[in-house]
């Protein structure tokens, strides 16, 4: 520990709440314009380059205290059988999931947070990408329903913020029926005529993108965010070509009629807030 | 010429003395009857014996046989008045999904289906089965049609995934998909699928949230192929006989986890030895299938459907 440590760590701490592995360098190197960022500026600035503006990977908890309001709580996610498959393959799945609940101190890829956003109700759900690339197995689709299921009970809308690598292989075919179950979760929140929003961040592919991320009301991406359903390499592989610049990436989307608008993190939160306003019908929010 | 895969070349070989055996007796030459008869027996037993214990990896290979029955055959043996219905009224039509209307028993019904072709020229027409976001898109609509007209939807199930390509990504696809599972969670009208050969992932699902899902024996439904599942967790593609048996990828394993409905038996050898016998049983168990829905009406059935696939991968497993 040296004296930055010492006088950084409690201010992130307040400012981020749970305690975060701090690297024993603070200076963070940008993986886009590869500048050095200090630590305490990049968490600062919501872990977007003061640079370059290059968005990196936000943890489930800061995502939500960077979009609810003070005061949000976790909600409980029952327990889903693990590893029905048994599945081994290097490694045991079983033991691979372990490791991730210990490290994130998660029991599967999403956090649900609820509370509100500039005063206003909502449920949001968030991948977590550190733990298995926020693959989508039986725990996944539990969080999502469960998001859903409390969405409809506090009249409020339901935000996802997804980031994925597609569906969890080692959960076989339970994994694939995490597709529709997930699409049910989205139809609950419509049926209850509550607004769902969807916001793309780095990457989302897969079976996450063919199912309930592609099914908002409103479907916002972060800048430069991947999104697609088939990987590149596979493509380039069946179609023989190169593949074109940015593709893939949320402008491409954007430009291609998939996506409502690519947001800015900074802009998230007051954009989230004028959004569900707007579609409920309610007073101008508060500047968030 | 019998196509034979690898682990048949024991019984091709039989096969084919067998064949020379007869040849021999009907050229007139020595009578080799009771040979033939023995022959013919150990054959048999070697098919029986093969197919009784075949590993997920040969069920693999058994699922996308080149002479496997394919969705258009079905739709020829089992639908009167076959009507095909094309295009997605945005962009175009997908010929790797098949949908129309017609009669099945009598009774008028909405038919989808992925389809391979069964030779080369059928095979690039239909894209090998793998469909773009316009087939989807396609299926959606023709789901819809199906739900206000009071159409019972009949799908049949045989593709290794839906089509990785630039345009298609363009096109939304990963919407596409999704768009498609919701139509078919929506319908309000009986919903029978039948995996025939590959249930190969999100392009398989898209057509097949249906009321009861039927499974041949030997068919094969996964979220990603052996080959692709081999080359990421294990880093080689060679490996896929191991990862289709961890993938858990059958039909008696999908019974098992509670995943699908019902498993069709296939005749002995599988369904590419007798496909007559393959179309009728098939017939005869989405008949079976799709006899109790007629019953319900459309809130009970998409009620029924929602939980159906809400507590899938929540229950524990026997
Ligand atoms: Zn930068």
């Amino acid at each position: 520990m040296n004296w930055i440590s010492e006088w950084a760590l409690p201010k992130i701490k307040t400012l981020f709440g749970a305690p975060r592995e701090m690297p024993d360098n603070l200076w963070h190197k940008c993986p886009s314009c590869e500048k050095m960022i200090f630590q305490n500026d990049l968490e600062a600035n919501l872990r977007v380059c003061t640079h370059c503006g290059h968005h990196m990977r936000l943890s489930s908890k800061q995502r939500l205290d960077a979009t609810l309001d003070e005061g949000w709580q976790r909600a409980d996610i029952e327990k889903v059988p693990l590893d029905p498959l048994r599945f081994k393959d290097q490694r045991r799945y079983a033991d691979r999931l372990k490791e991730a609940q210990a490290k994130s101190g998660m029991e599967d890829a999403v956090m649900v947070g609820h509370g509100a956003i500039a005063g206003q109700r909502a449920v949001v759900a968030v991948f977590e990408f550190a733990f298995m690339a926020g693959s989508m197995g039986a725990g996944v689709g539990e969080a999502l329903v469960t998001a859903a299921r409390l969405a409809v009970l506090q009249d409020a809308p339901l935000v996802v913020f997804a980031s994925s690598g597609g569906a969890r292989m080692q959960e076989g075919a339970v994994s694939l029926m995490q597709m529709p179950r997930t699409v049910i979760a989205t139809q609950m929140v419509k049926d209850a005529g509550l607004p769902f929003i969807v916001v793309l961040c780095d990457p989302t592919t897969g079976g996450v993108t063919a199912s309930f991320a592609m099914l908002g009301d409103i479907q916002i991406a972060e800048p430069g965010a991947l999104i697609g359903f088939a990987g590149a390499r596979v493509i380039e592989q069946t179609v023989r070509e190169k593949l074109p610049e940015g593709f893939q990436r949320a402008e491409y989307l954007l430009a291609n009629g998939i996506l409502d608008m690519v947001v800015k993190r900074a802009e998230m939160r007051p954009t989230l807030a004028r959004l569900l306003a707007l579609l409920r019908g309610e007073p101008r929010a508060e500047a968030a | 010429m019998r196509h034979f895969l690898d682990f048949e070349k024991p019984i091709a070989e039989l096969e084919g003395k067998l064949e020379e055996l007869r040849r021999t007796t009907d050229a007139g030459g020595l009578d080799l009857h009771e040979e033939i008869e023995k022959l013919r027996d150990k054959a048999e037993k070697l098919l029986a014996a093969t197919y009784a214990k075949l590993t997920p990896w040969q069920k693999a290979q058994v699922a996308r046989h080149p002479e496997r029955p394919k969705c258009l055959h079905y739709v020829e043996a089992l639908i009167e008045d076959w009507t095909p219905l094309a295009g997605d009224r945005a962009f175009g039509e997908d010929a790797a999904i098949i949908s129309g209307l017609g009669r099945f028993r009598g009774r008028p019904v909405a038919v989808l289906g992925t389809e391979k072709g069964h030779d080369t020229e059928t095979r690039v027409k239909h894209n090998f089965g793998m469909a773009k976001p316009e087939g989807y898109r396609k299926a959606r609509r023709i789901m819809q049609l199906a739900g206000r007209f009071n159409l019972p939807i009949l799908s049949f199930v045989d593709t290794s995934g839906a089509f990785p390509g630039i345009e298609a990504e363009a096109r939304g696809q990963a919407e596409a998909i999704a768009r498609s599972i919701e139509a078919g969670l929506e319908a309000p009208v009986p919903f029978v699928a039948t995996i025939i050969g590959e249930g190969g992932s999100g392009g398989a699902i898209a057509l097949a949230t249906a009321d009861r899902v039927l499974m041949l024996e030997h068919a094969i439904y996964s979220v990603i192929s052996p080959e692709g599942c081999a080359s990421i967790l294990w880093r080689d593609a060679t490996l896929a006989p191991q990862a289709a048996e961890a993938l858990k990828l059958t039909a008696e394993d999908l019974k098992r986890l509670n995943l699908i409905d019902t498993v069709i038996t296939e005749p002995l050898g599988g369904a590419h030895r007798d496909t007559a016998a393959t179309l009728a049983s098939v017939g005869d168990a989405v008949a079976a299938a799709l006899d109790p829905l007629l019953k319900l009406d459309g809130p009970t059935l998409k009620a029924r459907r929602r939980d159906k696939f809400l507590e899938m991968g929540r229950s524990a497993v026997a």
